[in-house]
């Protein structure tokens, strides 16, 4: 995969091996792109010379190109189109599934500002610190708007919505700096809305860690907000509880009382929390109250994030 | 001779019947409606085209210097609503579809004329709510009014515009009934459906599509204006609702609605490759059943916006693939017009001009299309710059090239009057240089790293965004040279016979301009269409006969 420079005016610099992979498919797109173009312009102009007016009632040929080229012109595009879509969903599908180790942050964006939370605890604003090196898989939600998270130079953006998670990862290969852009229009300061992933060596990262905020351990507070929340009155780890245990809840497959399956993973957790009404544990009763308004972004990852934890 | 005369003696024609404000305010005739919409329409291209001046000006620079971010990202809303809403949607079918379907189906006009009248006032209505909203202030949503931004938080006449938008459907909706019904039912007697113009068969699709969608971007506003003034939960998940819900109901219109934008231009296309080569098109039936399957397949491929909204992949596979799809009949268009050039007599006259233009930058801009079609492409530029690019080569240089090509080729028939060769080639070139010279860098800065809808940028970016600016000034020149040759045509330009062109055609049967009821004989068709040659199927040789520039043929309008 060494047909064209590391580095160009034509495209950003290439930092994750998502980005070489994407740019290796935009670069045969752009190809046939090229192709395509420049051969009905050299056919348009030659013809338009070639066959131009010559008296006033002139009339075209009764000539006509031959019609089986109706069959190769829908065809070869078909196969090349299909080309393209294969090779552009076998990228997005890797660029989209983080790897199962990838390190968690919680980026919650809202007007006009990133905030972060390392797995750690560490909470930074605009400014992602990570080692490189390290799949880093962000989890991620708005406090308000819809905004979008974009790296260039990771060649990977995914929007960020209110009321769910989404999710986006990258492993960069190289220490540097890179722009983070609000890329889905959030209002006034949208533009202003940028950051920068900081990439370091693992072990300037530790040090950075270690030297940076206090390290206020992320499943601690999760745990205080557990009990703040009162959660833990029906949550326990005992047969009598009101609330199923959660311990070992997070990635199993729940099954509900309308019948229907899903995987618990955040937004599950997330719905749980807010619309305790939208699905019914097997096996207990809707008592649950609604935590809408009464937890906010923070809290809920926390929670999450302790929830997670709880495995055994 | 009396009734085709005037009391001066001359020729009686659409424009000369009557005169008066309200012989035009009242007319029910669709040539003086299809003018009515012009005009307005040309105004709202001007002023979305004035908006655009200040976002180039703005954009010239990194830094905020000419206007404040809240003042440019109303500016980008409203010039993409009134461009969008007000001027393309409604460009060609409401004003040349309005003049020419009729004359090229030989009708006296079209089936409902005081609808379509009528579809002119509710334009109006709705240039006006909207004209309301810029004065108040405008709205800073971006023309696809994501939620729960724009029921929440925007702080700008979102209600008043949406209103406007909604209300503008409505005019749609009736010139789209008025197409199909006229199309079906008003044919000349041997004009079969596979011998209509082309032109018509586009017009036919569109109608079709703006039937089925119109509805419901309209349903989509109204739910938009219920969340945002009675706060029920509908997009805005902190009120209970789905912001992604609102992005699945406005594509599944506005995707629809660019080949609203296309495929009308596509329509006058294919009416220009014959004409300036005198021949009949390569693959007739292809281009007619691409325009229709191009409506159809339309309705599909919605979620290409939607790629990263937190769709699933499989979804965006699914998307992606239809996608696909449907660049192939656009392709097969492409590739037909280029080969009916072969051994075409091609003449150089400046509506061929656009029409030549149209096919290089339409080209461009569906291949892009494929390129963000393309999952791992769009991973990267999606709302980029790169969409901006791609987006106006399909409209600008697309729809908008048809558009103005039309114009040109039409002009003649619609005022009787030429227009300055020179002046008009000359400003045909410009705009194709000054559209390349805006748009081109765009697609670099998009993949660069340039979000779309930036008041400020970073500073590596500049270069690429001065030739842009640069680039809009030319172009913006050459969409005015027009302006003033056709308005000066109109008292100078030299008169136009019947058939200026030498092409084939009702519509250039009867006079230039028409008379009121089009014919003064109902024609009766036995040609097929673009029969140039004299001995085409169908066709005796009497549609050349009568077209040709030489023909000492009598006028028959
Ligand atoms: C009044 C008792 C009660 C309180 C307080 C309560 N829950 Fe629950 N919770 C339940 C019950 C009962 C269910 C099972 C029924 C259902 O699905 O709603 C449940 C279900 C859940 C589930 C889904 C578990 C599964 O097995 O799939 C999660 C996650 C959860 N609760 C989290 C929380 C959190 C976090 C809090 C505190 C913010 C909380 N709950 C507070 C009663 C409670
Ligand atoms: C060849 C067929 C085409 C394909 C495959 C195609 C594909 C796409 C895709 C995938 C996007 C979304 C890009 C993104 O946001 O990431 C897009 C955007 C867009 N396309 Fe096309 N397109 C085609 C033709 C057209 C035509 C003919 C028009 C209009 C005349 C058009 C107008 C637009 C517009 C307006 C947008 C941007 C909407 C917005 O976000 O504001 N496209 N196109
Ligand atoms: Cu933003
Ligand atoms: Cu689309």
């Amino acid at each position: 995969m060494k047909f064209w420079p590391e580095q160009s005016p034509l495209f950003p610099e290439r930092a994750t091996e998502i980005a070489r992979e994407v740019d290796a498919i935009y670069f045969f797109g752009l190809g046939i792109a090229t192709i395509f173009s420049l051969l009905i312009a050299v056919l348009v102009v030659y013809f338009a010379v070639r066959y131009r007016r010559r008296h006033p009632d002139e009339v075209g040929e009764r000539e006509q190109a031959p019609a089986w080229l109706e069959l190769v012109w829908s065809i070869i595009p078909l196969g090349i189109l299909l080309v393209m879509f294969a090779w552009g969903a076998d990228v997005f599908f890797k660029a989209r599934r983080a790897p199962a180790d990838a390190v968690e942050y919680y980026v919650t964006g809202k007007q006009w500002m990133w905030k972060f939370q390392h797995p750690q605890g560490a909470r930074e604003i605009n400014d992602l610190h990570v080692p490189v090196g390290v799949p880093v898989k962000l989890i991620m939600t708005s406090e308000d708007v819809i905004h979008s998270f974009w790296v260039p130079e990771f060649r990977v953006k995914m929007d960020v919505l209110p009321g769910r998670y989404t999710t986006l990862w990258f492993e960069v290969d190289r220490p540097g700096i890179y722009r983070i852009f609000c890329n889905e229009y959030c209002g006034v300061e949208h533009s202003l809305m940028r950051g920068s992933v900081i990439a370091m060596e693992p072990a300037d990262y530790e040090e950075w860690l270690g030297g940076g905020q206090p390290l206020t351990a992320l499943t601690r507070t999760g745990e205080q907000v557990f009990a703040e929340k009162t959660c833990n009155t029906c949550h326990k780890d005992e047969a009598a509880a009101l609330g199923p245990s959660l311990t070992g809840l997070f990635g199993t497959e729940r099954e509900f009382q309308d019948g229907s399956r899903t995987i618990a993973d955040e937004n599950y957790i997330r719905q749980s929390i807010l619309e305790p009404r939208a699905h019914l544990v097997m096996g207990y009763q809707a008592l649950m109250p609604t935590f809408q308004g009464q937890v906010d972004e923070e809290e809920l990852t926390l929670l999450i994030n302790y929830i997670k934890s709880l495995q055994d | 001779m009396s009734e085709l005369a005037n009391n001066f003696g001359r020729r009686l024609h659409y424009l000369n019947a009557d005169y008066g404000v309200k012989s035009w305010l009242l007319t029910r005739d669709h040539k003086r409606i299809a003018l009515l919409y012009l005009a307005s329409i040309s105004l709202f291209f001007a002023l979305g085209g004035l908006m655009a001046v200040g976002i180039r000006l703005e954009l010239a620079t990194p830094g905020a210097d000419l206007v404040q971010p809240d003042t440019y990202n109303r500016l980008f809303t409203m010039h993409g609503v009134l461009m969008i809403f007000l001027f393309l949607i409604p460009s060609i079918p409401a004003t040349l579809g309005n003049f020419l379907i009729p004359l090229m189906i030989g009708a006296k006009d079209l089936a409902f004329p005081k609808v379509n009248l009528a579809s002119w006032y509710v334009y109006n209505i709705a240039g006006l709510f909207t004209l309301w909203a810029v004065a108040q202030g405008g709205v800073d949503t971006g023309w696809t009014f994501y939620t729960p931004y724009s029921t929440t938080y925007s702080n700008s006449y979102v209600v008043a515009t949406a209103l406007g938008v909604f209300t503008v459907g409505f005019s749609s909706i009736m010139t789209a009934v008025n197409f199909i019904v006229t199309i079906h039912r008003m044919r000349a007697p041997g004009l079969t459906w596979f011998r209509l113009p082309l032109f018509v068969w586009a017009h036919y699709a569109t109608s079709l599509v703006i039937i089925l969608g119109t509805p419901v971007v309209a349903v989509t506003i109204l739910m938009v204006a219920a969340e945002r003034i009675l706060r029920i939960g509908i997009f805005d998940p902190a009120l209970g609702g789905d912001p992604v819900l609102f992005q699945h109901l406005f594509w599944f219109y506005s995707h629809p609605a660019v080949y609203i934008m296309i495929l009308p231009s596509m329509g006058v296309i294919s009416e220009l490759i014959t004409a300036f080569t005198r021949k009949r098109i390569f693959g007739y039936k292809f281009i007619a059943f691409a325009s229709v399957s191009i409506a159809v397949l339309g309705f599909l491929v919605w979620g290409h916006h939607m790629f990263l909204s937190s769709q699933s992949v499989y979804a965006g596979a699914v998307f992606s693939v239809l996608s696909m799809l449907v660049a192939v009949p656009s392709a097969i268009k492409v590739f037909n017009w280029t080969a009916t050039l072969y051994k075409g007599s091609v003449s150089w006259d400046t509506p061929m001009l656009y029409a030549l233009g149209f096919i290089g930058l339409f080209t461009i801009g569906g291949l892009t299309g494929v390129m963000l079609a393309t999952l791992g492409i769009d991973i990267h530029v999606h709302d980029t710059y790169f969409v901006v690019a791609h987006f106006h080569y399909v409209m600008v240089g697309g729809a908008i090239m048809g558009y103005l090509g039309g114009l040109h080729f039409w002009w003649p028939k619609i005022t009787g009057r030429l227009y300055p060769v020179f002046w008009s080639k000359f400003s045909a070139i410009v705009i194709f240089v000054g559209f390349n010279l805006t748009f081109f860098p765009q697609f670099l800065l998009g993949y660069l790293g340039m979000p779309r809808r930036y008041h400020v940028y970073p500073a590596d970016f500049q270069v690429l965004n001065v030739m842009s600016s640069a680039g809009a000034t030319i172009l913006g020149v050459g969409y005015l040279i027009p302006l003033f040759y056709f308005f000066w045509s109109m008292r100078y330009g030299e008169r136009a016979d019947r058939n200026p062109w030498g092409a084939i055609g009702l519509e250039w049967m009867t006079g230039s301009p028409p008379p009121t009821h089009n014919f003064h004989e109902p024609p009766t068709v036995d040609w097929d269409a673009y029969a140039y040659l004299p001995d085409t199927p169908g066709g005796t040789g009497e549609a050349w006969d009568a077209a040709k520039p030489t023909s000492e043929a009598p006028e028959h309008g």
